[in-house]
């Protein structure tokens, strides 16, 4: 947790009521975003036991596993749960955008918390290999399903990805409450310090919503005394109407089950619509439409990989597949952060705070300075910065500035005088053709200005061997990947 | 053990690694404690190899690191056969140090395509990761080796035929800046070290060992083997009676600065103990006794007496570090050495302390003043490091009750299928240092 974070953890307490640490929204908001809340059976890695989802809020439907426990009512969920998720993704991938360009939006599915993230995983794992045909045959939603859940939950590692949120780890990245971070994991805490109801402080009414009776746990996992009062008797009453055939009755104790889940799962659902609203009501910052953006060209690539029937995402990643991924995440992470100190002075506060940046006034300025050392002159104004951060930045090193991201700058000279250091920067690009910058493109005198080693700007990937060239080091050349038979019967557990 | 008898012992065991690399498959590993002459071994390795008529390439992990080791090799080189080169392959953002330029027979150029006739080229890992080429270089000796990542050795390891790894297992682990769990448990796991990979898909790979430190004085060498190479251990090279740490100005009154320093110049250990509270990672007062120490030392005319000079030599700034955890708290201690007028005493973290050497480290503990213990606190490997430095004495800074955060904050990192533990745990190991710096205690004010 940073300083400037704990501070305002500090102050959430004092004024009883959570604080804002972002002056901006730094994930993408939908019009239309899909609200998926997830349960499981207690005691069990991945046994759906219901789910509420859609993409309207007055409107939610509700999924329920009967018998969680049976491997059928296991795939008549998934079908159903593929149905509702499936025909949601493909209202963006309708027609054909046209090669090189991206539908003109993307999908993007909510979950309460990272346990909803994890299980969707599981249900992914659980589910992509399993085939239409052959000994074990599902429906066609169940696999396709795996395989969208699937590719969500891998873009959700992706640092400069929206397409798949967690609730409470959104609301965290934009506020600070007076809880633990482990609490911070409660939907209904967290927004309860953000948006407490009328008459209440943020931490009386995290207070009462850490009740369960009152606010049921937003999943994947069940309140312990449901499942022992309500589920089981529930889930017993159904086994044993099925068992002796008695319609009526199966169906009496599946109506009660389906009102006993729609009165624990609606209260989430409410809430996730609220926690929409309050990241929607967030201005967004500059760089939010970029990103999303590569949502958008992802999502349009994973359709068009699909439709050219591509193969379910293989179980785990070779060798030089995980080298590339990693690279590429590490690359993301790189990028957002510097989106996120260019869109966000408070962002740039924590990292003027730890030296990667600092901010002052212009107090010298050679905007007409020329170097003359080469065979032709070129502009090479310095500008001198005086400020009272800390300034990590040594000799030759590479600065940006937010306001001008493009622009080339060089670290000249440090002086350290007491409270104050005074940075000299030479700028080297971004300033026009001509031996005179064009105007605007070099700080005036006096100009507040902010540097930072951060860049925003797309490093090239690093080259890897092919996947048929893996050294001896790794292993050698892995096979090639097929999905085999197994996969497809494999239990679901 | 005497000199001597370390001597013998270090030659028989660099002897018995250059002798197997004759017949080993693939290649040999070396794990190297800290200070037990894994530079040396580097260079008369690629001596070795380019003398039995191979192509040598050198892998180390960062510029500073190559132009040591070029440095070494070239004046080796020389003293070999005069008309041996060795390329010194840079990139675009590296100027070559001078300590490479001032050899005649080292050849700089940015392309691998220039240093052809050269018998043994150094760069660093990233740098070699751009070469492509269809020659193969028959040997890759990798320094750092378990610093190095295995997704740089994945971009690398198409270049050589067999190689020797040499690197210190108890030093920091590579990591990454984002935390993905995806690959845990698979031998290839790119965020883990090119060592563990490679060892996890060539078991027929041998792990050597060099026995004995060289840098640690008898007072650390048990007391750092013991907490960080449980399995492993190592002895000093050196006697107590060999080294010495002394003042050419006697200490003015009392004062807890000059009691830390003269009970570390006694024993090789102190810890300089501030009262207990909870403070911001730039505690004010922690970074300015870091810096008081380091002061003081020089005004006291500190000087050593050890196997290298009989004469006691002065304890000069470039001999001492601050070492810290942070960035931002080497720079708060950079601005109050300067605030003193201590120029040119090495601050820094322990990321960029690794493989370097001094005769006094000041140590700001990294858990001092601290709340709570995380992994990144309790790391073994960055506790090592600090305290494995220097070559007469280390001075903890630290406030008062680390055994009792320690004791709050247990280990829980995830245990995943197929992952070893890893032993010593970073707890474990910081138990084992406080224990033994409790006894070199110094209150200050």
């Amino acid at each position: 947790m940073t300083t400037l974070t704990s501070l305002a953890k500090v102050e959430a307490i004092a004024l009883d009521r959570a604080q804002l640490i972002r002056t901006v929204r730094h994930v993408h908001v939908s019009p239309r975003p899909l609200i998926f809340v997830p349960l499981q059976l207690a005691g069990e890695a991945c046994a759906p036991l219901a789910a509420m989802v859609g993409d309207d809020r007055d409107h939610e439907r509700l999924l329920i596993a009967y018998e969680p426990r049976d491997r059928t009512e296991r795939f008549r969920f998934a079908a159903g749960l593929g149905e509702v998720i499936l025909g949601y993704v493909d209202g963006y991938a309708a027609g054909d955008p046209g090669e090189g360009v991206p539908y003109p939006d993307a999908p993007q599915v909510w979950v309460p918390n990272a346990g909803g993230m994890k299980f969707a995983e599981l249900l992914g794992r659980s589910t992509r290999f399993r085939r239409t045909e052959g000994p074990h045959p599902v429906p066609a939603s169940v696999p396709l399903l795996g395989r969208w859940v699937t590719y969500l939950a891998e873009r959700a590692q992706h640092p400069l990805s929206s397409l798949f949120l967690s609730a409470t780890q959104a609301l965290t990245a934009h506020w600070a409450t007076g809880q633990s971070a482990t609490e911070d994991q409660n939907l209904a805490t967290l927004l309860a310090w953000i948006a407490p109801p009328p008459g209440q402080t943020g931490a009386q009414a995290a207070l009462l919503a850490e009740n369960p009776a009152r606010c049921p746990p937003a999943g994947p996992v069940t309140d312990p005394d449901f499942d022992r009062d309500v589920l089981e008797g529930l889930i017993k009453a159904i086994v044993a109407a099925r068992q002796s055939g008695d319609a009526a009755a199966r169906e009496r104790a599946q109506a009660l089950m389906a009102r006993e889940l729609h009165s624990v799962l609606k209260p989430t659902w409410d809430l996730m619509w609220q926690a929409v609203d309050l990241l929607r009501s967030l201005p967004p910052g500059d760089h939010v439409a970029e990103r999303w953006k590569t949502d958008r060209f992802s999502f349009t690539g994973y359709v068009r990989y699909l439709q050219e029937g591509g193969v379910p995402q293989a179980r785990r990643d070779a060798a030089v597949d995980a080298a590339r991924r990693l690279a590429r995440l590490e690359n993301e992470a790189q990028q957002l952060a510097a989106h996120m100190a260019y869109d966000d002075p408070l962002v740039m506060a924590e990292y003027r705070m730890t030296g990667d940046a600092f901010a002052g006034p212009v107090v010298r300025a050679e905007p007409d300075r020329l170097d003359e050392t080469g065979k032709r002159a070129r502009l090479r104004p310095w500008i001198t910065v005086e400020t009272t951060d800390d300034v990590l930045a040594e000799l030759g090193a590479d600065l940006r500035s937010p306001a001008r991201p493009a622009q080339q700058a060089r670290v000249i000279e440090v002086e350290r005088a007491g409270e104050r250091t005074r940075v000299t920067i030479e700028l080297q690009s971004g300033m026009g053709r001509k031996l005179v910058p064009e105007p605007g493109s070099v700080p005036g005198l006096g100009d507040v200005v902010c540097y930072t080693t951060f860049k925003a700007e797309f490093q090239p990937p690093p080259k890897f061997p092919d996947r048929e060239d893996t050294p001896w080091t790794h292993g050698g050349p892995p096979p090639e990947y097929v999905p085999r038979d197994e996969e497809a019967a494999e239990e679901w557990e | 053990m005497s000199i001597a008898e370390a001597a013998d012992r270090a030659r028989l065991a660099t002897e018995e690694i250059l002798a197997s690399m004759e017949s080993v498959p693939r290649g040999v590993v070396v794990d190297s404690p800290p200070g037990a002459g894994k530079s040396t071994l580097v260079v008369r390795a690629a001596t070795e190899l380019v003398r039995r008529g191979h192509r040598v390439m050198v892998i180390a992990q960062t510029n500073e690191q190559v132009d040591d080791l070029t440095d070494v090799l070239a004046g080796r080189l020389a003293d070999h056969d005069g008309d041996l080169r060795a390329g010194r392959l840079y990139s675009e953002s590296h100027r070559v140090g001078w300590r490479v330029e001032r050899h005649q027979n080292v050849v700089s150029a940015k392309s691998a395509g220039e240093l052809l006739d050269c018998r043994v080229v150094l760069s660093t890992a990233h740098k070699w990761a751009t070469v492509t080429s269809d020659e193969q270089w028959a040997w890759a000796i990798v320094d750092e080796a378990y610093q190095m990542r295995s997704d740089l050795l994945l971009r690398v390891a198409g270049l050589f035929g067999k190689a020797l790894f040499v690197g210190d297992p108890g030093q920091l682990d590579p990591f990454s800046v984002v935390e993905v769990d995806r690959w845990s448990g698979l031998s290839w796991d790119p965020t883990t070290s090119a060592v563990e990979v490679l060892l996890n898909h060539n078991d027929h790979v041998p792990v050597k060992r060099l026995p004995v430190s060289w840098r640690l004085p008898a007072s650390a060498a048990p007391v750092v083997s013991e907490a960080f190479y449980p399995f492993n251990p190592f002895t000093a090279a050196t006697s107590p009676q060999e080294r010495r740490l002394e003042f050419g100005a006697s200490a003015f009154g009392d004062n807890s600065v000059d009691r830390a320093l003269e009970l570390a110049a006694r024993s090789g250990w102190a810890l300089y103990e501030l009262p207990r509270a909870h403070k911001p990672r730039t505690d004010r007062e922690a970074v300015r006794a870091c810096a008081a120490l380091a002061a003081r030392l020089l005004e006291r005319a500190a000087r050593t007496v050890s196997e290298r000079s009989p004469d006691p030599l002065p304890v000069t700034p470039d001999r001492i570090a601050v070492g810290t955890a942070h960035r931002d708290q080497a720079t708060a201690v950079r601005a109050a050495l300067a605030e003193l007028g201590a120029e040119g005493v090495t601050v820094d973290t322990a990321n960029r302390l690794q493989g370097r050497e001094f005769d006094v480290t000041i140590v700001l503990h990294p858990l001092s003043g601290r709340r709570d213990a995380t992994a990144f606190h309790l790391e073994a490997g960055r506790l090592c490091v600090l305290t494995s430095r220097h070559r007469h004495a280390c001075v903890v800074v630290a406030r008062k009750g680390i055994p009792d955060l320690l004791d709050a904050h247990p280990s829980v990192e995830p245990v995943h299928l197929n992952v070893p533990v890893k032993f010593p745990d970073g707890w474990e190991a910081q138990q084992a240092i406080m224990a033994h710096l409790e006894r070199h205690r110094v209150a200050a004010p």
